[in-house]
């Protein structure tokens, strides 16, 4: 199996809108492929498919319920807590957990001596799956509404990704943070859409550093082509960065994304691009990966 | 008044209407917490009169000489952050949490946490008037906090200098560091798009944003890419009683303006979206919350 993750700095340059049409355009070739939507924020690829939800999986994380009989107020609970979730005023024997603040990494736990902690699951959202006519499915993270951190419920996501899988295309979040991370740290290959516009540019600079912190392979692909100016495209030719390909800016795309149609199904000569792309990275990082 | 400008679908517009807000009449105060991927200093190219160092967490490291290899750091780690490969104990630095319990359960005390300080916040001017903004060293966590530094930094800029207003160009999503954006402020304006993910994303927005209680405003950008998804958005807005404050046409010239550092109500002033911009900004300020 090989896993690619369609990412960028910059929001709305188009991730989905390549994923879901790279689906598309192997589903199309008989390759057996996956989708995961790791925008947990903001999942949107099922919308373009003619799906049918066949399982969901809730991602839970604990937190700690403190015995307050037990408790002796020594407070080394809240020493112990890295993030500032439990509260406690000693004298006046007061002691919460803000559970919005809490990680559930359990130090507490270890840390009370007198077994006045125990704990409960509590919801963070869900792993839809979804199977598309039937066939390749689309595997999608979708954090609960209120919920601080999307990255145990991508890590989730990713979890259930079938071995057996030819491909399976990694929908990221957008911006260079932690949930960006997750996802593409377990990628083999990372494709970064930009645009070619001031913004596109140094949020593009900004994913490409980290992604070479983790030594992760890449390449880009231009979206919008034709707006904006050619300073994306030098500095990719200067920094001999691999520019996989340019998708026009046409009203006619604009219009097809925004109703959830995909252009490779009507686009013969997009989705052939778009495969050549795809074909070629298998061939490039396809066994080296597993 | 703390004015924040979201979407929870990304690249629908935010830094670019933010910028034109901050650049019509009155000196404000400019904070960009979208510090995962700050934009808004390649429009104003402000000074830099302070710098700041953001602790962004921490990591755990290993020390290979105490490390006696038993595993108990494992077998506690919730993050599956640690992992024995070729009998070494492995910690990875992207899945770390930085909880510090690891360290404090190891016997041989062979874990330290080390602090990620590679991110900054600085404040200084631009043009019309002042600007902070952070910038989160890339794969460094804990963005929402930051995004509270950002905030407490312009407020403080603000009272020094007199500028009654804050414009907040947020992160897009609905996670950590979009809330700690909102968390207070005075008015939300969300800036989505007509199709079918800026539907869904600014539905999720709106949800986020009734948890708060805060008053919602409304901007359909590139409305005319698709008018009937449009009518949608509105009709859904409509019915959900929630105020759409203006919708804005599809044109270069906004990316053409952004190429030249500016806002649109900079290079043309007289242009449909920069008279459109200036009514919604005004009436945006004068509605009661």
């Amino acid at each position: 199996m090989i896993k690619i993750a369609i990412a960028s700095g910059k929001g709305g340059t188009g991730k989905t809108f390549v994923a879901t049409n790279i689906l598309h355009t192997l589903v199309k070739n008989q390759i057996d492929a996956v989708l995961v939507d790791c925008d947990a924020e903001a999942p949107n690829a099922a919308a373009f498919f003619k799906t049918s939800q066949i399982g969901s999986v809730e991602v839970t994380q604990m937190v700690p319920i403190i015995n307050a009989d037990a408790c002796t107020y020594c407070g080394k609970c809240h020493e112990y807590c890295n993030y500032n979730a439990i509260f406690i005023l000693p004298p006046m024997k007061i002691i919460n957990v803000i559970e919005d603040l809490c990680h559930g990494c359990g130090a507490c736990s270890v840390a009370c001596k007198y077994d006045a902690i125990t704990e409960k699951p509590v919801s963070l959202g869900m792993v839809n799956l979804f199977s598309n006519n039937g066939k390749s499915a689309i595997i999608e993270a979708r954090m609960k509404i209120g919920v601080m951190s999307p990255v145990p419920i991508i890590k989730a996501a990713i979890k259930q990704i079938n071995d057996q899988v030819e491909i399976a295309i990694l929908d990221s979040p957008p911006g260079t943070s932690c949930p960006f991370i997750q996802t593409v740290a377990s990628a083999d290959y990372v494709i970064l859409v930009t645009e070619p516009t001031p913004f596109g540019f140094s949020d593009l600079q900004q994913s490409i550093e980290t992604l070479r912190k983790i030594n992760k392979p890449f390449g880009v692909i231009i979206n919008r082509a034709g707006i904006g100016n050619n300073a994306v495209c030098d500095w990719l030719q200067k920094n001999n960065i691999p520019l996989l390909m340019e998708i026009p800016f046409k009203k006619e795309i604009a219009r097809m994304y925004s109703i959830g149609e995909l252009v490779s199904a009507k686009d013969l000569f997009f989705a052939k691009q778009l495969n050549t792309v795809v074909e070629k990275l298998i061939t490039q990082n396809g066994n080296s990966c597993h | 008044m703390e004015i924040a400008v979201i979407s929870g679908k990304g690249g629908t517009g935010k830094s670019s209407i933010a910028a034109a807000f901050a650049t019509l009449n009155g000196k404000v105060v400019v904070a960009d917490c979208d510090v995962d991927a700050a934009n808004l200093y390649l429009l104003f190219n402000p000074t830099h009169e302070e710098e700041i160092v953001y602790i962004a967490g921490h990591k755990a490291v290993i020390n290979y000489d105490l490390c006696t290899t038993c595993g108990i750091c494992e077998s506690y780690c919730r993050f599956d952050a640690i992992s024995v490969k070729n009998s070494r104990i492995v910690i990875s630095g992207i899945s770390c949490d930085g909880c510090f319990l690891c360290s404090h359960i190891c016997p041989e005390k062979a874990i330290t946490m080390v602090q990620n300080d590679k991110s900054r916040m600085y404040s200084g001017s631009f043009r019309n008037g002042k600007m902070v903004y952070g910038r989160l060293s890339p794969g460094e966590e804990n963005s929402g906090k930051l995004v509270n530094l950002v905030r407490e930094k312009a407020k403080e800029v603000a009272k020094e200098n007199n500028l009654g207003t804050i414009i907040l160009d947020g992160p897009p999503g609905i996670g950590c560091p979009a809330i700690s954006t909102i968390t207070g402020v005075d008015k939300v304006i969300i800036v989505t798009e007509p199709t079918i993910s800026g539907l869904h994303d600014m539905q999720r927005t709106i949800e986020i944003i009734q948890k708060f209680n805060l008053p919602a405003f409304i901007i359909i950008n590139k409305y005319d890419l698709n008018s009937s998804m449009s009518k949608q958005i509105e009709e859904w807005c409509n019915q959900n009683e929630i105020a759409i404050v203006g919708q804005l046409p599809f044109d270069r010239q906004v990316t053409e303006a952004m190429v030249q550092s500016k806002s649109i109500t900079e290079i043309n002033p007289d242009h449909k979206i920069s008279k459109k911009l200036k009514a919604i900004w005004n009436n945006i300020l004068n509605q009661k919350k």
